[in-house]
């Protein structure tokens, strides 16, 4: 189980990048846990200040865009 | 099926020089045709769409590659470390240059101008980043370098960085640290260093197609709308019907156009062809200059989203210099040209 944050203040490239994770993490059939962090002391926390950003087993993996599908698909397949 | 994303770029590049070079020849071919005489309303109309339209999206679609891989050099990270400890001055012009190449969504201004404050980057420097980042980008040159040539395109460039400049080492100088939002004074510096993350050319040439798929598929609809406005504006609104009211002799149309301008928003895309053709009946250039501008960098949801961190007084004042600044670019074109 991968603990999964995308953290941004619900702007659409957020929606976007939550909505990509699922689908990728439904077509490697990784099991993930999807947590949606809105508040901006927590987005501040790691330090991200270009949303959205994304964290994986506490790791910041991305931040500043909507990443690619094969991104993503290399950060599932790596852990 | 080729892999190597390097072959599809080359291969990308003759096919766009293909489509670029046959522009001319396409709409002349399509317009001959329509049913519809040349030089009738409806004739200029359409080939100022067909001839237009293509040729914007495909300007637009290189230009974003290109940007989107000199983005991935340019993250506000980066940024904030290059502008932090800075004083005011050249650090402004610093901020509004860096405005343009970083990329920058309205919906990040929050994490970011709080991001900047902590790493001790003067407010009026953030606020040169804030106002260019939006104004000035690599849309809105596109469009300008498309339908006006490379000259409007540069003073636009130009003013909308002094601009930037001058209204950020303003606000600096008012000292308008204590019209920030009380939790936001508190906020601790801290130290800022940063990490580069190394990039293949490989994942810098992915990051220029996403930039494509994600700019050139959102703003494609606004272009094509702003288009047929601008084209049916050619081809109906009598010559010279704008000179009377937005032309060089009304001195109160720049005010005016701002006024109009800074409620509204969209986004460059969908405004400049509109300008275009306001331009093509009479309409002076500082005025329409000043009505986009004020459009494109002042809008209602970034300023819902700044009230956040920035209370409504300084807001006010934000908007006012911005605006202001705009007034002057207007004024000073009309001016000059």
């Amino acid at each position: 189980m991968l603990e999964v944050k995308v953290l941004g203040g619900g702007c659409n490239n957020c929606k976007v990048t939550a909505s990509l994770l699922e689908g990728v993490a439904l077509d490697m059939k990784v099991k993930i846990n999807l947590e949606k962090v809105e508040d901006i002391q927590d987005i501040m926390a790691y330090d991200v200040i270009s949303t959205p950003g994304v964290v994986i087993n506490g790791k910041l993996v991305h931040r500043g865009s909507v990443p690619s599908r094969q991104q993503v698909e290399r950060w599932f397949s790596e852990k | 099926m080729i892999t190597d994303k390097r072959v599809q770029v080359i291969f990308g590049l003759f096919i766009w020089t293909g489509l670029y070079a046959s522009l001319i020849p396409f709409s002349e071919w399509l317009v001959a045709l329509l049913p519809v005489e040349g030089d009738s309303h409806l004739g200029e109309a359409i080939a100022f769409f067909v001839y237009d339209a293509p040729k914007v999206l495909l300007l637009l679609t290189v230009v974003v590659f290109v940007m989107g891989i000199i983005n991935t050099w340019f993250t506000s990270e980066r940024t904030r470390a290059l502008l932090a400890g800075r004083s005011l001055g050249l650090a402004n012009m610093l901020a509004a240059s860096l405005g343009v190449v970083t990329p920058f969504c309205s919906c990040s201004a929050v994490p970011l101008f709080i991001g900047f404050v902590q790493a001790g980057v003067p407010l009026g420097v953030t606020f040169s980043f804030l106002i260019a980042a939006p104004m000035v980008n690599e849309i809105a040159l596109t469009l300008l370098f498309g339908l006006f040539g490379w000259k409007v395109a540069m003073l636009y460039l130009g003013l909308g960085l002094t601009v930037a400049i001058l209204g950020g080492i303003l606000l600096g100088k008012l000292h308008v640290e204590r019209y920030l939002e009380p939790w936001v004074q508190n906020i601790t510096k801290k130290d800022v260093s940063f990490e580069s993350e190394a990039r293949s050319l490989e994942q810098r040439l992915e990051a220029g197609y996403a930039a494509v798929k994600d700019v050139v598929g959102k703003v494609w609809i606004y272009i094509l709308v702003g288009i047929a406005v601008g084209a049916f504006i050619h081809g109906y609104v009598p010559e010279n019907f704008m000179a009377s009211f937005m032309g060089r002799d009304a001195w109160w149309s720049v005010p005016l156009a701002v006024i109009i301008g800074v409620p509204m928003y969209s986004s460059a895309a969908g405004i400049i062809p509109v300008v275009q053709a306001l331009l093509a009946k009479g309409a002076a250039l500082g005025t329409a200059l000043a009505f986009m501008m004020s459009v494109v960098a002042l809008s209602l949801p970034e300023l819902i989203i700044l009230r956040k961190v920035l209370t409504v007084r300084l807001i006010a004042m934000f908007v006012s210099i911005v605006a202001l600044g705009i007034l002057l670019v207007g004024f000073v074109f009309n001016l000059v040209l």
